[in-house]
């Protein structure tokens, strides 16, 4: 049974500000997921791809326009208020960045007890105490954590605190939203670590949303595409990364990060990557090899990939 | 030429200067990139922005060293002077493609203070080269685009924008400090080129701070790399790649996720120091995993190894 299920739902964000005349944005069209136990999924797409609004539309954060929302099998899509804040001990997030996550005025162990305090209201101080404490731990942070303050931790520790703040309430789903990329490289490669060591541990699900392909590549065991609001490929992360049928997926992999300075290639440095198409596939106006019959396009997924000309 | 000689900074900590950048000396030359590679707090930027004296504005001392502009020190030039260099000479792009425009201007209006700062052309002329910077980095609809507001720009157009006010003023150094990392991969790879290009077609001297290998490995001639205040290794770009001799880099680059395909990923055990926490002897080895007693014992040098022009501030290199 999947822990996480996203059936076709769709976002649309009405045009805001005083002087955007209710212009009308469709941030998720009709996206479908579904997420085992133990398994990472990982969202990958540019700015604007939807994969933050995905997130926090399977959070139930924000309400979806149309669609279902399952965890662990349960209808969730029209629960609100205290019903839907009972649930939310199944499913935790991780935010990006540790530094504006964290209440600067809280200590460390109010901070990390406040889900305790919903889902587990019996506890004693002293027990919510000691079941931060265990927390922390798991997370490599020792006792004498709980009674700082964040302005008192590095960047890495500040994120294994986000961690352990989601962990308490023991959860079976983690949504990561950039987790590491507000981190240097070597604390990144610590919390990467921390979170395999946990999945392995307790069987959690991850929905892992990334702009870096190469952290994705290293957690992830699927991966969903987003360009504009689709998905246009998913898949196996091997079969994915190794044969991309969908031209984005193909051009974000050719726009990863070169490993070694003998790998350098001169491109063409004018080309704007930037458009839209507002009909047919979103895709076509940035595509090398669209033709006539992409304008009419509906992006349906068919064989993993959402192309007429998969690759 | 631009010079760093022997520079020590210190900055402002609860109301005492505490070092943070110590003794550093570093050669910028027309044409080529120079790297400055490192972790958050270890003191790049800090370095890169006393080559525009900025660090002043949040109290950064100078303690000891000089920073040398054709054969001139930029402590002895005039204010005037300096806001001439500032721009004219060695100019800045920043990290921050979203928080380095005026929200409250239109593109037009900022690039045009930034040529009447610099040029004495009239308006019309001025119109003329905004246009011709805004071309080069590769925005072909210029006079529509300086009508508009930064918030109706991408992330991409908005660095691009920045790198061509950059240039307004036809200087000889860049400065980017971490140029890339707040866009997409797909526009980051663009803008490198394009940031490449303008370097070799002008013949610009670039100080690329950044701690992303990625990066440096696309751009960089020269790659210095700092850990708590100090410069711990420095070489050509192939030998920084092919030969990381300072157990720092070496760890670096190890924990970079594409260098392991699955299972753990290698760590440095610990956290960069802060100011004022720097151990004696070798800044790094309480963390390295090759230390011995010796590397505690007294300060090490930054060709405490070398070869060739390679040189790195560790006493095991040959040991290990």
């Amino acid at each position: 049974m999947s822990v996480l299920s996203v059936s076709h739902i769709r976002k649309v964000f009405k045009g805001g500000g005083f002087f955007a005349g209710g212009a009308e944005k469709v941030a998720v069209h009709d996206l479908s997921f579904d997420l085992a136990r133990g398994e990472t999924l990982a969202i990958v797409g540019e700015s604007g791809s939807g994969k933050s609004t995905t997130a926090r539309l399977a959070m139930r954060l924000l309400d979806a326009d149309a669609g279902q929302v399952m965890w662990a099998g349960e209808d969730v899509s029209t629960l609100s208020g205290k019903a839907l804040r009972k649930k939310r001990k199944h499913l935790q997030m991780v935010f990006q960045d540790p530094f504006a996550s964290l209440n600067p005025k809280m200590k460390i162990v109010d901070t990390v007890a406040e889900g305790l305090r919903v889902h587990q209201p019996h506890l004693s101080s002293a027990e919510r105490r000691l079941k931060v404490a265990e927390t922390l731990q798991l997370c490599g942070l020792g006792e004498q954590a709980l009674d700082r303050y964040p302005h008192q931790f590095s960047g890495g520790q500040r994120q294994r605190i986000g961690i352990a703040r989601a962990l308490i309430v023991e959860p079976e789903v983690l949504v990561l939203d950039e987790p590491v990329s507000a981190l240097d490289v070597s604390v990144q490669a610590q919390i990467l670590n921390l979170l395999k060591e946990l999945q392995q541990e307790k069987g959690l699900a991850y929905l892992f949303i990334s702009h870096d392909l190469s952290v994705v590549q290293h957690i992830a065991n699927r991966v969903m595409v987003m360009f504009a609001g689709f998905v246009v490929e998913e898949g196996a992360i091997e079969d994915v990364f190794k044969h991309p049928k969908h031209p984005y997926t193909k051009s974000l992999l050719d726009a990863k990060p070169i490993s070694h300075p003998s790998q350098r290639n001169d491109e063409d440095v004018l080309a704007l990557d930037e458009g839209v198409a507002s009909e047919g596939c979103a895709f076509a106006l940035r595509c090398p090899i669209a033709k006539d019959e992409c304008k009419s396009f509906d992006m349906r997924m068919k064989d993993r990939v959402a192309c007429l000309f998969p690759l | 030429m631009l010079e760093i000689r022997n520079l020590s900074l210190s900055i402002p900590v609860s109301g005492q200067h505490i070092l943070a950048v110590s003794n550093v000396s570093l050669t910028l030359e027309a044409g080529k990139v120079l790297a400055l590679v490192g972790e958050s707090g270890c003191g790049k930027s800090l370095t890169a922005q006393s080559l525009l004296r900025l660090g002043e504005f949040q109290g950064v001392n100078k303690e000891a060293g000089d920073i040398v502009l054709h054969d001139k020190s930029l402590f002895d030039v005039s204010d005037e002077e300096l806001r001439h260099i500032r721009g004219g000479v060695i100019s800045m792009i920043f990290q921050e493609p979203m928080t380095a425009l005026n929200p409250v201007f239109s593109i037009g209006s900022q690039i045009l203070e930034v040529i009447h700062l610099h040029t004495e052309l009239d308006k019309d002329a001025a119109v003329q080269r905004a246009l011709a910077l805004l071309a080069d980095v590769g925005l072909q609809d210029g006079e529509q685009l300086m009508q508009q507001y930064p918030d109706s720009l991408s992330g991409g157009m908005r660095q691009r924008i920045l790198i061509a006010m950059a240039m307004a003023g036809e200087p000889e150094f860049i400065i980017a400090d971490e140029p890339t990392t707040a866009l997409d991969v797909s526009v980051q790879k663009r803008i490198i080129a394009l940031l490449r290009n303008l370097q070799r077609e002008k013949g610009l001297g670039m100080l690329l701070v950044t701690h992303d290998f990625g990066l440096v490995a696309e751009m960089a001639d020269e790659v210095a790399v700092m850990y708590a205040g100090e410069i711990v290794e420095q070489a050509s770009v192939m030998d920084i790649f092919d030969k990381p001799s300072h157990p720092y880099t070496q760890a670096l680059m190890k924990c970079r996720p594409e260098y392991t395909k699955d299972g753990q990923l290698a760590v440095i055990p610990g956290n960069v120091p802060s100011p004022g926490d720097w151990a004696q002897g070798c800044r790094f080895a309480p963390r390295c995993n090759q230390a011995n007693q010796a590397c505690s014992a007294t300060p090490v040098s930054l060709d405490a190894w070398h070869s060739g022009a390679h040189q790195a501030r560790c006493i095991r290199v040959d040991a290990s």
